[in-house]
């Protein structure tokens, strides 16, 4: 039996992508609204995520593997053409996490210096993970028009990400907090359309490749299918309005739901990502088949894969159950 | 800018990052031990004591994980922007071992570090117990990977080459290589000795503040036995790595013992400075025929010297510094750990001063982690894997000025980051275990 090892190693990547961008993307998002909240509702706002945020940025590193370790030709390329925007990534990670830690530990101005750098190391390493993604999906094209592109794109991630975070406090708080998380994942959701509505608008026009994908052949089965895809998106995007409607209004069951609906926005615009690039990993220059790495060593990454994974997902499953409910203040009691 | 200036410049980034990232695993990797020493302790004496010294103990080991992760997470994007030729040339090896590390250890680790924190009221006992052991075990499964891919750049086996392209032959063997088992017994007992110091300098802070604290009294006692026994391990162990690499990198040692030509009889240099452009010794101070005698155990033996590997020779100056700071450190650490060990003898307080030595020495232990890693990695150039590849053949396209900028920017957030995990580190002791 012959396995298509880098269309594997493909999806697993965009597998670890997506975790990524949904598990590190509601806490960058905490982190980025911080500055709305008063001194109290911020100890929740921290607590609620506390347990989680390692493992979440554990994702990338499993994402930025795959790529370093089943696409090397590719990782070069991009990581390279990227160099400035991940440098400034990595340092915005760098102070969240310190911060995070550092801040429960610090009193008086000092804590409020570690709550300031918690905010901006949240929001440049978004800022900067969608000016990548803008850079990646243009392949890298200089040009002031691709720039502005690039800066845009980082605009409607910080927006995005906002969003999920605000969509994790809706489910992580009650009481004022949560009334304040409604307001917010409104106002995040108005900046998503906006940003996914001019991504959409703005890829096929600046790549022809992207545009044949979508619109060859229009109308034809293909594409008018291709077109559920924005369909589900307003969908879920309806669903996140109504259901922080009703909360707003009062009823309590649905607190799980704008982050589903958040969550599936966020899917549906990856699986249209996904759908525009395939088969490229740099688009217009180099295909999945083209950048990978040699069978032998896929394939003894294929064994450790499926036997971790599904452990992987075990535990990280019980620790979400271990700290499910409502968040309550006071770390490490 | 001169090409060999911007390959400067990338080392010295990496390097800086490297540097900075190896510090917090060597604390975090034994520190997970100690924590679950401390948690069984309390789970079998229900000692409040032991309660306070753990959760303090965690708050160590969480800042500690933090900055080891999030520097972690830079290394993981440097390979790409500053070696893509190490990818390209060994990355059907490197790959494998770094995606199993990512895979077994760190999701593990940071995983069960969340119940191990927050969890102690929302989980039963075992299973609180059973996460602080999930964290020790995938730190220490994390260091296995990592070693191994490093032992593997130093003294490489089990491969082969198909077309051009290097592959595993033998997965086991590229795993358990020459220096493998030697290097990773010898960076686990590293972080052994580094987390005791850690222990044994914070907990001598505190009584320096407060004589009558019953936790500090027992964390200073536990830190100072395990130096105390880890000490003179260490020594034997990094005897036999020290055998080990004159056997498959001669290279290496020519360069820590400053033996610049391959003769009979060779002096021991105890101590010199190496010049590396007249390539001789100034101020050598030698025992004769000692290093022949050290190394071969017969004083007459031919030893390497590095003209033997000329061009592609180790640079002598700096690998003989660290070494020597290394093994000067080791030797420090070892009767300061007996020295202790005695003092604080059936419940007695060491003297005040001497509280003062282990507090001055608390990350005694980087220094001289730091010194070896300086060895092992100096004493490897030109190459980055052995026979296989240069470091030079390594480098990616980024510029200078890009290199440049991101150096700066490394070095002020590294800065910072390192003052203020002392200065909280300093107050999270000084504070005690009263909060």
């Amino acid at each position: 039996m012959s396995l298509d090892l880098p269309l594997i190693f493909a999806a697993l990547m965009g597998l670890a992508m997506l975790m990524y961008v949904l598990l590190d993307g509601y806490d960058l998002g905490v982190g980025m609204l911080m500055p709305g909240a008063n001194e109290r509702e911020q100890e929740l706002m921290v607590a609620s995520i506390g347990p989680f945020w390692d493992a979440n940025e554990t994702w990338l590193v499993l994402g930025v593997g795959i790529l370093l370790v089943a696409f090397p030709v590719a990782h070069g390329i991009i990581l390279g053409a990227l160099y400035l925007p991940v440098v400034a990534m990595l340092i915005g990670l760098m102070l969240r996490g310190v911060a995070f830690e550092f801040r429960v530990k610090a009193e008086g101005w000092h804590r409020e210096l570690w709550n300031w750098l918690f905010w901006f190391g949240s929001f440049l390493a978004s800022f900067a993970q969608g000016v990548m993604l803008g850079r990646f999906i243009t392949g890298f094209h200089p040009g002031f028009g691709y720039y502005l592109f690039a800066l845009l794109v980082g605009a409607a991630l910080c927006g995005g990400y906002v969003l999920l975070g605000a969509a994790w406090l809706i489910l992580k708080t009650e009481g004022v907090l949560q009334r304040k998380a409604l307001g917010w994942a409104r106002w995040g959701l108005a900046w998503v359309a906006l940003g996914v509505a001019l991504v959409s608008l703005a890829t096929p026009m600046v790549s022809p490749t992207v545009h044949a994908k979508w619109f060859e052949d229009f109308p034809s089965a293909r594409t008018l299918g291709l077109m559920l895809l924005p369909l589900a998106s307003v969908l879920a995007g309806w669903v996140l309005w109504e259901a922080t409607g009703r909360m707003k209004r009062g009823e309590r069951e649905f607190d799980w739901m704008p982050l589903l609906a958040a969550a599936a926005i966020f899917a549906l615009a990856f699986a249209g990502l996904a759908y525009s690039l395939f088969p490229y990993v740099v688009i217009d220059r180099m295909t999945i088949w083209e950048a990978a790495a040699h069978p032998s060593a896929l394939r003894v990454m294929l064994a450790g894969v499926v036997i971790v994974l599904p452990l992987l997902v075990a535990y990280t499953a019980f620790a979400y159950r271990v700290f499910r409910g409502k968040a309550r203040a006071g770390l490490y009691e | 800018m001169e090409s060999a200036e911007v390959l400067l410049l990338a080392r010295a980034q990496f390097g800086l990052n490297i540097g900075f990232h190896i510090l917090f695993p060597s604390l975090t990797i034994a520190l997970g031990w100690i924590l679950l020493y401390f948690r069984i302790r309390y789970a079998r004496s229900g000692d409040p004591a032991w309660l306070a010294t753990y959760k303090l103990w965690t708050k160590v080991f969480a800042l500690s994980f933090a900055m080891g992760v999030v520097s972690g997470i830079t290394m993981s994007f440097q390979f790409g922007t500053n070696w893509p030729g190490y990818m390209l040339k060994v990355g059907n090896i490197a790959g494998p071992l770094l995606a199993f590390e990512v895979l077994t250890a760190f999701f593990l680790e940071a995983t069960f570090l969340g119940i191990m924190l927050f969890g102690m009221n929302r989980v039963p006992g075992w299973v609180h117990i059973f996460s602080s052991a999930m964290v020790a075990i995938g730190t220490t499964l994390s260091a296995f990977w990592i070693l191994a891919l490093n032992s593997w750049m130093q003294t490489p086996a089990g491969h082969v080459v198909e077309s051009g392209q290097i592959i595993a032959g033998d997965w086991l063997k590229v795993i358990f290589n020459p220096s493998f088992p030697y290097r990773f017994v010898h960076m686990l007992l590293a972080s052994g000795l580094t987390a005791a110091f850690v222990v044994a300098g914070l907990s001598a802070w505190r009584l320096l503040r407060a004589q009558d604290d019953a936790s500090a009294r027992k964390t200073l006692r536990t830190g100072l036995v395990l130096a105390a026994v880890l000490a003179p391990l260490q020594i034997f162990v990094g005897d036999l790595h020290g055998l080990n690499t004159l056997e498959h990198q001669p290279s290496k040692i020519a360069a820590i013992e400053a033996i610049w030509k391959t003769e009979k009889g060779v002096p021991l240099v105890l101590f010199a400075i190496p010049d590396d452009e007249r390539r001789v010794n100034e101020f050598a101070i030698e025992i004769p025929k000692g290093a022949s005698l050290v190394l071969k155990h017969d004083p007459d033996a031919e030893l390497k010297g590095t003209d033997a590997f000329a061009p592609d020779s180790a640079p002598v100056a700096p690998v003989f510094f660290a070494f020597r700071a290394m093994v000067g450190l080791g030797v420090l650490m070892l009767a300061l750990a007996w020295a202790g060990v005695w003092a604080s003898r059936r419940g007695r307080l060491p003297s005040r001063r001497m509280l003062w030595v282990f507090a001055a020495c608390t990350f005694i232990g980087w220094i001289a982690t730091l010194a070896g890693w300086l060895v092992t990695e100096i004493g490897r150039q030109p190459w980055l894997v052995s026979g296989i590849l240069r470091t030079a053949g390594a480098a990616g396209a980024a510029s200078g000025a890009q290199i440049g900028v991101s150096l700066a920017g490394y070095i002020v957030t590294y800065t910072v980051m390192l003052i203020a995990y002392l200065v909280v580190l300093t107050h999270l002791a000084g504070k005690g275990t009263q909060t």
